[in-house]
């Protein structure tokens, strides 16, 4: 039981949030940026993924939570709100977001594959320095 | 703001947000771990031992779901605003780099972190859509298409 749960939820979990990502049209990068383009043609759609997504995990994730002491919420640091900024001038750049990207570099796409390759630079580069240094803004 | 009805698909979005919500609560529930990609993705890169069965398990699930579900995936390569290559790998290095250092994207402020209710996410999630934003609204004043 254990085994099952230490690796087939996880899966299951991981291929369910991939289909949502495809289903969604998130994994469209046109879709995304008419999504960000609130001043042009405006496609609202991806506003209905966040909401559809929530609406399914906050009441089971708020009932987790009455069971066990939840975690403590952080306090907002610079590194928190610079990180953010950084990561939307990418999505808005490129149309991907990290989810999104790979399943489209799984799904056969040259575009994401030169994203991903990046993203994972940036990441090895956020693992090693920044994170502590920004804390203090 | 001219809404773009003829590409607006609110039901397959809406079903496909569920799903997602799905996971992220079956992840939650099972182990109480954060479908946050950013977060998969950052730990798997820096070689942490800890946790990194069920980090590999769900990436193999998430790269299964094209060969899965083939036919879902298209439009994965053409952007509305197309930028080169070269720009393409700057924005997937301002991801990476800025996910990690915020500890977070889409899916672990924007799903998990908002449903748990957490002031920290709603503020990341603000800064990256406003961020998001104005960087398209650049792009297209670049391009410059019509809006």
């Amino acid at each position: 039981m254990s085994r099952l749960v230490v690796w087939l939820v996880p899966l299951v979990a991981g291929l369910l949030f991939g289909i949502g990502l495809m289903l969604s049209g998130m994994v469209e990068p046109a879709k995304v940026q008419a999504f960000l383009d609130v001043g042009g043609h405006w496609d609202p759609s991806l506003a209905l993924v966040m909401g559809g997504a929530i609406a399914v995990a906050l009441p089971v994730l708020q009932l987790a939570r009455r069971r066990h002491p939840p975690a403590p919420h952080g306090p907002v640091e610079g590194r928190l709100i610079i990180g953010s900024v950084l990561f939307g001038l990418g999505w808005g750049l490129s149309g991907y977001c990290p989810g999104p990207a790979l399943v489209a570099v799984s799904g056969g796409s040259g575009e994401a594959l030169a994203y991903v390759v990046a993203m994972g630079l940036g990441m090895m580069a956020g693992n090693r320095f920044g994170a502590r240094e920004l804390r203090r803004i | 703001m001219i809404i773009d009805w003829a590409h607006f698909t609110p039901l397959t979005s809406l079903g496909g947000g569920a799903l997602i919500g799905l996971a992220a609560a079956i992840l939650f529930i099972s182990s109480r771990r954060i479908a946050g990609i950013s977060g998969i993705f950052g730990e798997v890169l820096s070689g942490t031992r800890d946790g990194m069965g069920w980090r590999l398990a769900f990436l193999a699930g998430l790269l299964a779901a094209p060969w899965v579900v083939p036919g879902l995936a298209e439009g994965t390569g053409t952007a509305r605003f197309g930028v080169s290559l070269p720009v393409l790998f700057i924005a997937g290095l301002l991801t990476g780099y800025g996910t990690r250092i915020a500890r977070g994207c889409t899916s672990g402020h924007g799903v998990c972190g908002l449903s748990r209710l957490s002031p920290r996410s709603l503020v990341a999630v603000l800064c990256f859509m406003a961020s998001g934003m104005v960087t398209v609204t650049v792009l297209r004043l670049l391009t410059g298409e019509a809006p």
